[in-house]
Protein backbone atom coordinates (compact mmCIF):
# COMPACT_ATOMS: atom_id res chain seq x y z
CA UNK A 1 0.00 0.00 0.00
CA UNK A 2 1.14 3.51 -0.68
CA UNK A 3 1.52 6.18 1.96
CA UNK A 4 -1.06 8.87 2.65
CA UNK A 5 1.25 11.41 1.00
CA UNK A 6 1.04 9.75 -2.41
CA UNK A 7 -2.71 9.23 -2.03
CA UNK A 8 -3.18 12.95 -1.61
CA UNK A 9 -0.97 13.49 -4.64
CA UNK A 10 -3.12 11.09 -6.67
CA UNK A 11 -6.29 12.94 -5.71
CA UNK A 12 -4.86 16.44 -6.18
CA UNK A 13 -6.81 18.52 -8.71
CA UNK A 14 -3.72 19.32 -10.80
CA UNK A 15 -1.90 16.84 -13.03
CA UNK A 16 -0.32 14.39 -12.34
CA UNK A 17 -3.13 14.10 -9.74
CA UNK A 18 -6.47 12.83 -11.03
CA UNK A 19 -8.70 14.95 -8.79
CA UNK A 20 -9.39 17.41 -11.61
CA UNK A 21 -10.59 14.65 -13.92
CA UNK A 22 -12.90 13.37 -11.19
CA UNK A 23 -14.26 16.83 -10.43
CA UNK A 24 -14.96 17.64 -14.07
CA UNK A 25 -16.62 14.22 -14.31
CA UNK A 26 -18.78 15.10 -11.33
CA UNK A 27 -19.62 18.41 -12.99
CA UNK A 28 -20.79 16.72 -16.18
CA UNK A 29 -22.75 14.20 -14.09
CA UNK A 30 -24.62 17.10 -12.47
CA UNK A 31 -25.14 18.83 -15.83
CA UNK A 32 -26.45 15.67 -17.50
CA UNK A 33 -28.74 15.03 -14.55
CA UNK A 34 -30.05 18.60 -14.57
CA UNK A 35 -30.70 18.51 -18.32
CA UNK A 36 -32.38 15.13 -18.17
CA UNK A 37 -34.43 16.24 -15.19
CA UNK A 38 -35.74 19.30 -17.01
CA UNK A 39 -36.48 17.33 -20.21
CA UNK A 40 -38.18 14.70 -18.09
CA UNK A 41 -40.26 17.33 -16.32
CA UNK A 42 -41.44 18.77 -19.61
CA UNK A 43 -42.36 15.30 -20.94
CA UNK A 44 -43.94 14.44 -17.60
CA UNK A 45 -46.07 17.56 -17.52
CA UNK A 46 -47.33 16.99 -21.07
CA UNK A 47 -47.81 13.29 -20.31
CA UNK A 48 -49.74 13.96 -17.12
CA UNK A 49 -52.05 16.42 -18.85
CA UNK A 50 -52.45 13.96 -21.73
CA UNK A 51 -53.30 11.14 -19.34
CA UNK A 52 -55.89 13.25 -17.54
CA UNK A 53 -57.45 15.05 -20.49
CA UNK A 54 -56.51 13.04 -23.58
CA UNK A 55 -58.72 10.99 -25.85
CA UNK A 56 -58.35 7.28 -26.28
CA UNK A 57 -55.41 7.06 -28.73
CA UNK A 58 -53.41 9.55 -26.64
CA UNK A 59 -54.18 7.58 -23.49
CA UNK A 60 -53.10 4.35 -25.16
CA UNK A 61 -49.80 5.77 -26.41
CA UNK A 62 -49.00 7.28 -23.01
CA UNK A 63 -49.90 4.04 -21.23
CA UNK A 64 -47.57 2.07 -23.49
CA UNK A 65 -44.81 4.65 -22.93
CA UNK A 66 -44.98 4.71 -19.15
CA UNK A 67 -45.44 0.95 -18.79
CA UNK A 68 -42.63 0.10 -21.19
CA UNK A 69 -40.12 2.48 -19.64
CA UNK A 70 -40.91 1.30 -16.14
CA UNK A 71 -40.78 -2.41 -17.04
CA UNK A 72 -37.52 -2.45 -19.03
CA UNK A 73 -34.17 -2.29 -17.24
CA UNK A 74 -32.60 1.18 -17.40
CA UNK A 75 -29.37 -0.14 -18.85
CA UNK A 76 -31.16 -1.76 -21.80
CA UNK A 77 -33.32 1.33 -22.34
CA UNK A 78 -30.32 3.62 -22.30
CA UNK A 79 -28.28 1.51 -24.68
CA UNK A 80 -31.26 0.83 -26.95
CA UNK A 81 -32.35 4.46 -27.10
CA UNK A 82 -28.78 5.65 -27.52
CA UNK A 83 -28.14 3.53 -30.58
CA UNK A 84 -31.69 3.60 -31.95
CA UNK A 85 -31.83 7.37 -31.44
CA UNK A 86 -28.59 8.25 -33.19
CA UNK A 87 -29.21 5.64 -35.88
CA UNK A 88 -32.82 6.71 -36.47
CA UNK A 89 -31.97 10.38 -36.65
CA UNK A 90 -29.26 9.74 -39.21
CA UNK A 91 -31.64 7.63 -41.31
CA UNK A 92 -34.22 10.41 -41.26
CA UNK A 93 -31.54 12.89 -42.30
CA UNK A 94 -30.45 10.52 -45.05
CA UNK A 95 -33.95 10.21 -46.49
CA UNK A 96 -34.23 14.00 -46.43
CA UNK A 97 -31.02 14.14 -48.41
CA UNK A 98 -28.98 15.66 -45.60
CA UNK A 99 -25.57 14.44 -44.52
CA UNK A 100 -25.34 12.22 -41.44
CA UNK A 101 -24.29 13.93 -38.23
CA UNK A 102 -22.30 12.78 -35.25
CA UNK A 103 -24.57 13.29 -32.26
CA UNK A 104 -22.94 14.94 -29.29
CA UNK A 105 -22.67 12.45 -26.42
CA UNK A 106 -23.84 15.08 -23.96
CA UNK A 107 -27.04 15.82 -25.86
CA UNK A 108 -27.72 12.13 -26.46
CA UNK A 109 -27.25 11.35 -22.77
CA UNK A 110 -29.68 14.10 -21.77
CA UNK A 111 -32.25 12.98 -24.33
CA UNK A 112 -32.05 9.32 -23.34
CA UNK A 113 -32.18 9.91 -19.58
CA UNK A 114 -34.87 12.56 -20.12
CA UNK A 115 -37.12 10.08 -21.92
CA UNK A 116 -36.66 7.60 -19.05
CA UNK A 117 -37.34 10.30 -16.45
CA UNK A 118 -40.38 11.51 -18.36
CA UNK A 119 -42.25 8.26 -17.80
CA UNK A 120 -41.77 8.33 -14.03
CA UNK A 121 -42.43 12.07 -13.97
CA UNK A 122 -45.75 11.53 -15.79
CA UNK A 123 -46.99 9.27 -13.02
CA UNK A 124 -45.77 11.50 -10.20
CA UNK A 125 -47.34 14.64 -11.70
CA UNK A 126 -50.57 12.84 -12.60
CA UNK A 127 -50.96 11.72 -9.00
CA UNK A 128 -50.16 15.20 -7.73
CA UNK A 129 -52.71 16.84 -10.04
CA UNK A 130 -55.36 14.30 -9.02
CA UNK A 131 -54.73 15.16 -5.37
CA UNK A 132 -55.73 18.81 -5.90
CA UNK A 133 -59.24 19.41 -4.52
CA UNK A 134 -61.61 19.70 -7.50
CA UNK A 135 -63.28 22.72 -5.93
CA UNK A 136 -60.16 24.84 -6.38
CA UNK A 137 -60.04 24.14 -10.11
CA UNK A 138 -63.78 24.67 -10.47
CA UNK A 139 -63.51 27.95 -8.61
CA UNK A 140 -60.81 29.09 -11.04
CA UNK A 141 -63.02 28.18 -14.01
CA UNK A 142 -65.93 30.00 -12.38
CA UNK A 143 -63.75 33.12 -12.25
CA UNK A 144 -63.39 32.79 -16.00
CA UNK A 145 -59.71 31.84 -16.04
CA UNK A 146 -58.46 30.40 -19.32
CA UNK A 147 -56.94 26.87 -19.06
CA UNK A 148 -53.38 28.17 -19.29
CA UNK A 149 -53.87 30.89 -16.69
CA UNK A 150 -55.70 28.41 -14.48
CA UNK A 151 -52.80 26.02 -14.77
CA UNK A 152 -50.21 28.66 -13.98
CA UNK A 153 -52.03 30.31 -11.08
CA UNK A 154 -53.94 27.46 -9.44
CA UNK A 155 -52.88 23.99 -10.55
CA UNK A 156 -49.10 24.47 -10.57
CA UNK A 157 -48.78 26.01 -7.09
CA UNK A 158 -51.23 23.47 -5.69
CA UNK A 159 -49.55 20.43 -7.22
CA UNK A 160 -45.99 21.31 -6.18
CA UNK A 161 -46.26 20.32 -2.50
CA UNK A 162 -47.92 17.04 -3.48
CA UNK A 163 -45.35 16.27 -6.15
CA UNK A 164 -42.17 17.37 -4.36
CA UNK A 165 -41.37 14.13 -2.48
CA UNK A 166 -41.76 12.16 -5.72
CA UNK A 167 -39.75 14.76 -7.64
CA UNK A 168 -36.98 14.59 -5.04
CA UNK A 169 -36.85 10.80 -5.40
CA UNK A 170 -36.61 11.15 -9.17
CA UNK A 171 -33.75 13.63 -8.90
CA UNK A 172 -31.85 11.21 -6.65
CA UNK A 173 -32.44 8.40 -9.11
CA UNK A 174 -31.37 10.44 -12.15
CA UNK A 175 -28.08 11.45 -10.54
CA UNK A 176 -27.38 7.78 -9.98
CA UNK A 177 -28.80 6.57 -13.30
CA UNK A 178 -26.48 9.00 -15.07
CA UNK A 179 -23.67 6.61 -14.07
CA UNK A 180 -25.13 4.18 -16.63
CA UNK A 181 -24.18 6.62 -19.38
CA UNK A 182 -20.61 5.46 -18.71
CA UNK A 183 -21.50 2.20 -20.47
CA UNK A 184 -22.15 3.98 -23.77
CA UNK A 185 -18.86 5.83 -23.41
CA UNK A 186 -19.65 9.39 -22.37
CA UNK A 187 -17.20 10.63 -19.81
CA UNK A 188 -19.06 11.50 -16.63
CA UNK A 189 -18.03 10.72 -13.08
CA UNK A 190 -18.25 6.93 -13.28
CA UNK A 191 -16.22 6.65 -16.48
CA UNK A 192 -13.71 9.30 -15.38
CA UNK A 193 -13.17 7.27 -12.22
CA UNK A 194 -12.64 4.09 -14.16
CA UNK A 195 -10.13 5.89 -16.34
CA UNK A 196 -8.23 7.29 -13.36
CA UNK A 197 -8.32 3.96 -11.54
CA UNK A 198 -7.19 2.01 -14.59
CA UNK A 199 -4.29 4.36 -15.25
CA UNK A 200 -2.97 4.44 -11.70
CA UNK A 201 -4.05 0.94 -10.60
CA UNK A 202 -5.44 2.46 -7.40
CA UNK A 203 -8.93 1.08 -7.96
CA UNK A 204 -10.05 1.15 -4.35
CA UNK A 205 -9.00 4.73 -3.72
CA UNK A 206 -10.65 6.20 -6.80
CA UNK A 207 -13.95 4.33 -6.58
CA UNK A 208 -14.19 5.32 -2.93
CA UNK A 209 -13.55 8.94 -3.94
CA UNK A 210 -16.26 8.73 -6.62
CA UNK A 211 -18.71 7.22 -4.14
CA UNK A 212 -17.94 10.10 -1.78
CA UNK A 213 -18.61 12.62 -4.58
CA UNK A 214 -21.96 11.00 -5.40
CA UNK A 215 -22.81 10.99 -1.71
CA UNK A 216 -22.03 14.70 -1.48
CA UNK A 217 -24.31 15.36 -4.47
CA UNK A 218 -27.10 13.36 -2.82
CA UNK A 219 -26.73 14.99 0.58
CA UNK A 220 -26.63 18.49 -0.91
CA UNK A 221 -29.74 17.72 -2.97
CA UNK A 222 -31.45 16.53 0.21
CA UNK A 223 -30.85 19.93 1.77
CA UNK A 224 -32.05 21.79 -1.34
CA UNK A 225 -35.25 19.74 -1.60
CA UNK A 226 -35.88 20.19 2.11
CA UNK A 227 -35.70 23.98 1.63
CA UNK A 228 -37.89 23.81 -1.49
CA UNK A 229 -40.52 21.77 0.30
CA UNK A 230 -40.73 24.14 3.26
CA UNK A 231 -40.98 27.02 0.77
CA UNK A 232 -43.83 25.41 -1.22
CA UNK A 233 -45.61 24.26 1.93
CA UNK A 234 -45.62 27.72 3.50
CA UNK A 235 -49.05 28.63 4.75
CA UNK A 236 -50.13 25.01 4.96
CA UNK A 237 -51.08 23.57 8.34
CA UNK A 238 -48.30 21.41 9.83
CA UNK A 239 -49.10 17.75 10.35
CA UNK A 240 -48.37 16.35 13.83
CA UNK B 1 -35.89 -8.06 -38.54
CA UNK B 2 -33.85 -11.20 -38.37
CA UNK B 3 -34.42 -13.66 -35.58
CA UNK B 4 -32.73 -16.73 -37.04
CA UNK B 5 -29.81 -16.34 -34.61
CA UNK B 6 -32.06 -17.55 -31.80
CA UNK B 7 -31.70 -21.15 -33.00
CA UNK B 8 -27.96 -21.22 -32.46
CA UNK B 9 -27.94 -19.02 -29.38
CA UNK B 10 -30.79 -20.39 -27.31
CA UNK B 11 -28.57 -22.44 -24.96
CA UNK B 12 -26.62 -19.29 -24.18
CA UNK B 13 -29.84 -17.31 -23.74
CA UNK B 14 -31.19 -19.92 -21.33
CA UNK B 15 -27.94 -19.94 -19.36
CA UNK B 16 -28.04 -16.14 -19.25
CA UNK B 17 -31.62 -16.17 -18.00
CA UNK B 18 -30.59 -18.60 -15.24
CA UNK B 19 -27.76 -16.26 -14.21
CA UNK B 20 -30.13 -13.28 -14.13
CA UNK B 21 -32.71 -15.11 -12.04
CA UNK B 22 -29.98 -16.48 -9.76
CA UNK B 23 -28.61 -12.99 -9.17
CA UNK B 24 -32.12 -11.74 -8.39
CA UNK B 25 -32.96 -14.59 -6.01
CA UNK B 26 -29.64 -14.42 -4.16
CA UNK B 27 -29.69 -10.65 -3.74
CA UNK B 28 -33.35 -10.49 -2.72
CA UNK B 29 -33.07 -13.47 -0.35
CA UNK B 30 -29.93 -12.52 1.51
CA UNK B 31 -30.68 -8.82 1.17
CA UNK B 32 -34.01 -9.29 2.89
CA UNK B 33 -32.43 -11.07 5.86
CA UNK B 34 -29.83 -8.33 6.15
CA UNK B 35 -32.57 -5.70 5.85
CA UNK B 36 -34.48 -7.14 8.80
CA UNK B 37 -31.37 -6.77 10.93
CA UNK B 38 -30.72 -3.25 9.65
CA UNK B 39 -34.31 -2.14 10.21
CA UNK B 40 -34.42 -3.56 13.74
CA UNK B 41 -31.05 -1.99 14.51
CA UNK B 42 -32.47 1.37 13.49
CA UNK B 43 -35.54 1.00 15.68
CA UNK B 44 -34.54 -0.86 18.84
CA UNK B 45 -30.74 -0.93 18.67
CA UNK B 46 -28.46 0.97 21.03
CA UNK B 47 -27.49 4.41 19.81
CA UNK B 48 -24.16 3.49 18.21
CA UNK B 49 -25.78 0.61 16.30
CA UNK B 50 -28.61 2.88 15.23
CA UNK B 51 -26.15 5.40 13.80
CA UNK B 52 -24.19 2.67 12.10
CA UNK B 53 -27.28 1.24 10.38
CA UNK B 54 -28.45 4.73 9.45
CA UNK B 55 -25.07 5.58 7.94
CA UNK B 56 -24.98 2.31 6.02
CA UNK B 57 -28.38 2.97 4.45
CA UNK B 58 -27.51 6.58 3.58
CA UNK B 59 -24.20 5.64 1.98
CA UNK B 60 -25.58 2.77 -0.09
CA UNK B 61 -28.67 4.67 -1.16
CA UNK B 62 -26.67 7.78 -1.95
CA UNK B 63 -24.21 6.25 -4.39
CA UNK B 64 -24.91 4.54 -7.72
CA UNK B 65 -25.02 0.75 -7.76
CA UNK B 66 -22.57 0.80 -10.67
CA UNK B 67 -19.95 2.54 -8.52
CA UNK B 68 -20.55 0.12 -5.65
CA UNK B 69 -20.17 -2.81 -8.01
CA UNK B 70 -16.96 -1.45 -9.53
CA UNK B 71 -15.61 -0.56 -6.09
CA UNK B 72 -16.07 -4.17 -5.03
CA UNK B 73 -14.93 -5.79 -8.26
CA UNK B 74 -11.95 -3.61 -9.12
CA UNK B 75 -11.13 -2.19 -5.68
CA UNK B 76 -11.72 -5.02 -3.22
CA UNK B 77 -11.01 -7.53 -5.97
CA UNK B 78 -7.52 -6.13 -6.41
CA UNK B 79 -6.89 -6.30 -2.66
CA UNK B 80 -8.17 -9.88 -2.21
CA UNK B 81 -5.05 -11.64 -3.56
CA UNK B 82 -3.09 -9.88 -0.81
CA UNK B 83 -5.03 -11.82 1.83
CA UNK B 84 -2.64 -14.60 2.89
CA UNK B 85 -3.84 -18.12 2.23
CA UNK B 86 -6.96 -17.13 0.30
CA UNK B 87 -5.41 -17.94 -3.05
CA UNK B 88 -4.88 -21.59 -2.21
CA UNK B 89 -8.14 -22.09 -0.34
CA UNK B 90 -11.33 -23.68 -1.66
CA UNK B 91 -12.96 -20.22 -1.69
CA UNK B 92 -10.68 -18.84 -4.40
CA UNK B 93 -12.61 -20.21 -7.43
CA UNK B 94 -15.77 -18.51 -6.11
CA UNK B 95 -14.17 -15.27 -4.96
CA UNK B 96 -12.37 -14.89 -8.29
CA UNK B 97 -15.57 -14.70 -10.35
CA UNK B 98 -17.44 -11.55 -11.31
CA UNK B 99 -20.63 -13.30 -10.28
CA UNK B 100 -19.53 -13.32 -6.64
CA UNK B 101 -18.90 -9.58 -6.63
CA UNK B 102 -22.15 -8.84 -8.45
CA UNK B 103 -24.14 -10.98 -6.01
CA UNK B 104 -22.48 -9.36 -2.98
CA UNK B 105 -22.90 -5.78 -4.17
CA UNK B 106 -26.53 -6.33 -5.27
CA UNK B 107 -27.30 -7.92 -1.91
CA UNK B 108 -25.76 -5.05 0.07
CA UNK B 109 -27.52 -2.48 -2.10
CA UNK B 110 -30.91 -4.21 -1.94
CA UNK B 111 -30.60 -4.55 1.84
CA UNK B 112 -30.13 -0.78 2.22
CA UNK B 113 -33.29 0.06 0.26
CA UNK B 114 -35.33 -2.74 1.82
CA UNK B 115 -34.26 -1.74 5.34
CA UNK B 116 -35.86 1.68 4.87
CA UNK B 117 -39.09 0.07 3.67
CA UNK B 118 -39.13 -2.38 6.57
CA UNK B 119 -38.33 0.33 9.09
CA UNK B 120 -41.43 2.23 8.04
CA UNK B 121 -43.54 -0.93 8.07
CA UNK B 122 -42.31 -2.04 11.51
CA UNK B 123 -43.27 1.35 12.89
CA UNK B 124 -46.68 1.12 11.19
CA UNK B 125 -47.74 -2.04 13.02
CA UNK B 126 -50.59 -1.03 15.37
CA UNK B 127 -49.37 -0.70 18.95
CA UNK B 128 -52.37 -2.56 20.34
CA UNK B 129 -51.36 -5.77 18.58
CA UNK B 130 -47.88 -5.67 20.09
CA UNK B 131 -49.33 -4.90 23.53
CA UNK B 132 -51.77 -7.79 23.14
CA UNK B 133 -48.87 -10.09 22.35
CA UNK B 134 -46.91 -8.85 25.33
CA UNK B 135 -49.88 -9.32 27.64
CA UNK B 136 -50.00 -12.97 26.54
CA UNK B 137 -46.54 -13.24 28.04
CA UNK B 138 -44.64 -13.55 24.75
CA UNK B 139 -40.93 -12.96 25.00
CA UNK B 140 -39.66 -10.20 22.75
CA UNK B 141 -38.20 -12.77 20.33
CA UNK B 142 -41.53 -14.65 20.07
CA UNK B 143 -43.35 -11.35 19.67
CA UNK B 144 -41.04 -10.37 16.83
CA UNK B 145 -41.33 -13.76 15.15
CA UNK B 146 -45.08 -14.25 15.52
CA UNK B 147 -46.55 -10.75 15.34
CA UNK B 148 -44.27 -7.80 14.70
CA UNK B 149 -42.35 -9.07 11.67
CA UNK B 150 -45.18 -10.91 9.88
CA UNK B 151 -47.48 -7.91 10.26
CA UNK B 152 -44.79 -5.52 9.05
CA UNK B 153 -44.02 -7.67 6.01
CA UNK B 154 -47.74 -7.75 5.15
CA UNK B 155 -47.90 -3.98 5.38
CA UNK B 156 -44.79 -3.55 3.25
CA UNK B 157 -45.73 -6.14 0.59
CA UNK B 158 -46.74 -3.74 -2.22
CA UNK B 159 -43.54 -1.75 -1.73
CA UNK B 160 -41.46 -4.92 -1.54
CA UNK B 161 -42.94 -6.05 -4.87
CA UNK B 162 -41.81 -2.76 -6.39
CA UNK B 163 -38.33 -3.12 -4.88
CA UNK B 164 -37.95 -6.64 -6.28
CA UNK B 165 -38.84 -5.42 -9.76
CA UNK B 166 -36.33 -2.57 -9.39
CA UNK B 167 -33.75 -5.14 -8.32
CA UNK B 168 -34.48 -7.24 -11.40
CA UNK B 169 -33.92 -4.19 -13.55
CA UNK B 170 -30.58 -3.56 -11.83
CA UNK B 171 -29.19 -7.03 -12.63
CA UNK B 172 -27.97 -6.20 -16.19
CA UNK B 173 -25.24 -4.10 -14.53
CA UNK B 174 -23.53 -7.40 -13.74
CA UNK B 175 -22.48 -7.59 -17.38
CA UNK B 176 -19.93 -4.82 -16.73
CA UNK B 177 -18.03 -7.22 -14.46
CA UNK B 178 -17.96 -10.16 -16.91
CA UNK B 179 -21.04 -12.02 -15.65
CA UNK B 180 -22.71 -13.84 -18.56
CA UNK B 181 -26.23 -12.77 -17.62
CA UNK B 182 -29.08 -12.32 -20.06
CA UNK B 183 -28.00 -8.86 -21.10
CA UNK B 184 -24.41 -9.99 -21.63
CA UNK B 185 -25.72 -12.67 -23.99
CA UNK B 186 -27.56 -10.02 -25.99
CA UNK B 187 -24.32 -8.04 -26.12
CA UNK B 188 -22.42 -11.09 -27.37
CA UNK B 189 -25.04 -11.75 -30.04
CA UNK B 190 -24.66 -8.17 -31.19
CA UNK B 191 -20.90 -8.54 -31.45
CA UNK B 192 -21.17 -11.86 -33.29
CA UNK B 193 -23.99 -11.08 -35.71
CA UNK B 194 -23.93 -7.26 -35.89
CA UNK B 195 -27.66 -7.22 -35.13
CA UNK B 196 -28.35 -4.37 -32.69
CA UNK B 197 -32.07 -4.35 -31.96
CA UNK B 198 -33.24 -7.96 -32.24
CA UNK B 199 -31.24 -9.36 -29.31
CA UNK B 200 -32.21 -6.36 -27.17
CA UNK B 201 -35.86 -7.00 -28.03
CA UNK B 202 -35.73 -10.69 -27.13
CA UNK B 203 -34.03 -9.90 -23.82
CA UNK B 204 -36.52 -7.11 -23.13
CA UNK B 205 -39.44 -9.48 -23.62
CA UNK B 206 -37.90 -11.77 -21.03
CA UNK B 207 -37.47 -8.96 -18.49
CA UNK B 208 -41.03 -7.74 -19.00
CA UNK B 209 -42.30 -11.31 -18.64
CA UNK B 210 -40.36 -11.74 -15.42
CA UNK B 211 -41.72 -8.41 -14.14
CA UNK B 212 -45.28 -9.58 -14.79
CA UNK B 213 -44.50 -12.87 -13.04
CA UNK B 214 -43.16 -11.08 -9.97
CA UNK B 215 -46.09 -8.68 -9.70
CA UNK B 216 -48.54 -11.56 -10.19
CA UNK B 217 -46.83 -13.64 -7.49
CA UNK B 218 -46.91 -10.78 -5.01
CA UNK B 219 -50.61 -10.13 -5.81
CA UNK B 220 -51.34 -13.76 -4.92
CA UNK B 221 -49.51 -13.46 -1.61
CA UNK B 222 -51.27 -10.18 -0.87
CA UNK B 223 -54.65 -11.75 -1.61
CA UNK B 224 -54.09 -14.40 1.08
CA UNK B 225 -55.15 -11.91 3.70
CA UNK B 226 -58.45 -10.18 2.92
CA UNK B 227 -58.42 -6.45 3.61
CA UNK B 228 -61.61 -4.71 4.59
CA UNK B 229 -61.95 -1.24 3.15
Amino acid sequence: MSSTQSMLELLSPYPPGWGGVLLSGAFSTVMISLGAYLVGMLIGLLGAIGKLKGNRPVLFVLDVYTTAVRAIPELILIIGLYYAGTDGLNRILLTLGLPAIEINGFVAAIAVLGIVQGAYMTEVLRGAILAIPVGQIEAASAFGMRPFLRFRRIVLPALMPNALPGLANLWMSVTKDSALIAVVGYQELALATRLAAGNTKHYFLFFLAAAALYLVITLLSNVVFGLLESRFRRGQPKTV
Amino acid sequence: MNFSWIFSYWPLLAAGAVQTVLLLVISVGFGFLLAIGLALAQIIGPRWLRWLARGYCTCLRGTPLLIQLWLLYYGVGSLLPLVPGLRGSFLWPIVREGFFFAAVSFTLNYAAYEAEVLRGALLAVPKGELEAGRSFGMSSWTLLRRIWLPRAIRIALPTIAGEVVLQLKATPLAFTVTVMDLYAVAYKVRQDTLLVYEPLMVVTVFYVFLTLLITRAFKLVEAQVPVRR
